[in-house]
């Protein structure tokens, strides 16, 4: 088994297809969406995380590549610096998948990297530069 | 029976002293009831953390052979303000470095300023500095280019004319498009709402009328020792209160002063905000000397009995319109979420309470130790009475 989390950008006429489908469908694979957005010019950007035999990895991200879809390499990890955060919260209204955390008891926030799904939310929010997206 | 600040002094001194925190103050008076409390209790630690723009560092840079008068500064490529003595400068924490391209790319990222280079000084990391001047007969010298560091500067002190606000706005959003703006990135449509105050903490909510905190006060200031000098700007006390005689608006604010050396980093931090600008953060705990059963009631207030005024920052706020949206208390923001207009709103600071309640406890084994004394004030701040007013400002043709 392996496992891609990939950035699929789709231009306005891809955007209807029903590309997560087939994936599953006709290429085996499991598909967990991470995040799904259409902008204001219909350009869709769908944040997916793919997993299954590697021969259908290959063949699933060829077939995407082939309806005229850009697909990246996600953006491979938020990092949260323990040591640079306040635990000030101005973060926590904004995350949407509680990747980061307030314990309401010690005002303390945490950070939970296998909830993250990499929207960046939190990196315009953090006044003190305590979390990083790398590339 | 009232007690002096003499007498708790000789207290401290003996190590008898009984030091609690504003938030455990709450408990005491809650089961013994507030004249037992302010019999037992000494002193009252009170703290806050967050960004505080009115805040910067004035030092003297030693004189360079040859003598330079420098008559314009830059450090890491921020400016300072030289129009001082021939070799001493101020750097606000709101600086921005020389070109910057602040919004031209909206949101701007605002990464580094004043703010952050203060952090660096009091860590100990060298810094740039660059002065340019004019020749005269006794400063002959038009150029200098070093480095500096806070152990070679003669004199480096924190002195913040703004500092410790008595309760502030919460932000809100009623727009369709994000805001971004001094008070943290506010999305559309009441997205999210953020305060900026330690309440129950907060030194000036537990002492609402200025009773014990005036100029002279012995402080914690950004992990050392520090003093209030005067009353800040925009010093406002005479603004709606509850019965509890706590301002439900911005009221009153503290001019504060410290030697750099002394502090600590992780109490002055750099801040950024997208799309608006740098600042600092800045650590401060102020004691409360339990003089009587008045003074020990205001210390007892709690987050449910603090109101903040809920203020729309796409419109209200830059236009100085005087629209309030609802008065919400600090347990209710602490919660993680307010209602507004029927919609509920998840809450978030800038100010951190985690932080601010470390500061209540370093000072208060500060003072249980022995080594931090109080001291009487030589001047309270204005009050209620004074006449004393944040005016705006009357444009004249
Ligand atoms: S990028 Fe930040 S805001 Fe988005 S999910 Fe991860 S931690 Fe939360
Ligand atoms: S906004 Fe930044 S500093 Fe504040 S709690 Fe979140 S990660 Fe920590």
């Amino acid at each position: 088994m392996l496992k891609k989390r990939v950035v699929l950008t789709f231009p306005k006429e891809t955007v209807e297809q029903p590309i997560t489908y087939h994936l599953i469908k006709n290429y085996d694979l499991m598909v967990n969406i991470l995040s799904a957005k259409i902008n204001p010019d219909e350009e869709g950007r769908l944040v997916i995380e793919i997993s299954g035999q590697r021969k259908n990895l290959d063949n699933g991200i060829n077939y995407i590549k082939g309806l005229g879809v850009t697909i990246q390499p996600l953006a491979q990890d938020v990092k949260w610096k323990e040591d640079r955060c306040t635990h000030c919260t101005a973060c926590i209204p904004l995350c949407p998948s509680h990747a980061l955390m307030l314990d309401r008891v010690t005002m303390k926030v945490s950070f939970d990297s296998d909830h993250c799904i990499l929207c960046g939310f939190c990196l315009k929010a953090c006044p003190y530069q305590a979390v990083e997206i790398l590339y | 029976m009232a007690k002096t600040i003499a007498q708790i002094n000789d207290r401290i001194k003996k190590g008898e002293a009984v030091v609690v925190t504003a938030e455990e103050i709450i408990d005491l008076v809650n089961k013994k009831g507030v004249k037992q409390t302010a019999k037992e209790v000494d002193v009252v630690t009170t703290a806050t953390f967050g960004p505080m723009c009115s805040s910067g560092i004035y030092f003297n840079f030693g004189h360079s052979k040859p003598r330079i008068k420098a008559q314009k500064v830059w450090l890491n490529n921020v400016p300072a303000y030289a129009g001082l003595g021939a070799v001493d400068t101020y750097l606000g924490a709101t600086e921005l470095p020389e070109n910057d391209p602040t919004n031209t790319i909206y949101p701007g990222e605002f990464k580094y300023g004043g703010g952050h280079i203060i952090e660096e000084l009091v860590a100990g990391k060298d810094i740039r500095l660059k002065a340019i001047s004019y020749r005269t007969d006794c400063y002959p010298r038009k150029e200098l280019e070093t480095w500096i560091n806070i152990k070679d500067l003669n004199e480096v002190v924190l002195f913040n004319p703004r500092n410790c606000y008595q309760n502030y706005n919460v932000a809100v959003n009623l727009s369709d498009k994000v805001c971004y703006t001094y008070l943290g990135v506010l999305q559309p449509r009441l997205g999210n709402a953020i305060y900026c105050s330690a309440g129950q903490l907060s030194p000036l909510l537990n002492d609402p009328l200025y009773l014990t905190i005036g100029l002279g006060s012995r402080i914690f200031l950004g992990g050392g020792i520090g003093y209030v000098v005067w009353q800040g700007t925009q010093h406002n006390p005479d603004v709606v209160r509850g019965e509890n005689k706590v301002p439900k608006r911005p009221a009153g604010t503290l001019a504060v002063i410290g030697d750099l050396k002394q502090m600590n980093s992780q109490w002055l931090r750099g801040v950024s905000m997208t799309g608006y600008g740098v600042t600092m953060a800045v650590g401060i705990g102020i004691p409360i000397p339990i003089l009587n059963e008045e003074i020990c009631q205001y210390t007892a207030v709690k987050d449910s009995q603090i109101y903040a005024p809920v203020i729309d920052y796409s419109r209200v706020y830059p236009e100085r319109e005087p629209d309030v949206l609802a008065e919400v208390n600090y347990a209710q923001l602490k919660s993680g979420k307010i209602i507004i207009q029927d919609k509920e709103v998840p809450t978030g600071a800038l100010s951190s309470y985690a932080k601010a309640r470390e500061i209540a406890n370093i000072l208060k084994e500060w003072i249980q130790g022995g080594k931090f004394t109080l001291t009487e004030p030589v001047q309270l701040l204005p009050s209620v009475d004074s006449g004393i007013t944040c005016q705006p400002l009357n444009e004249r043709p």
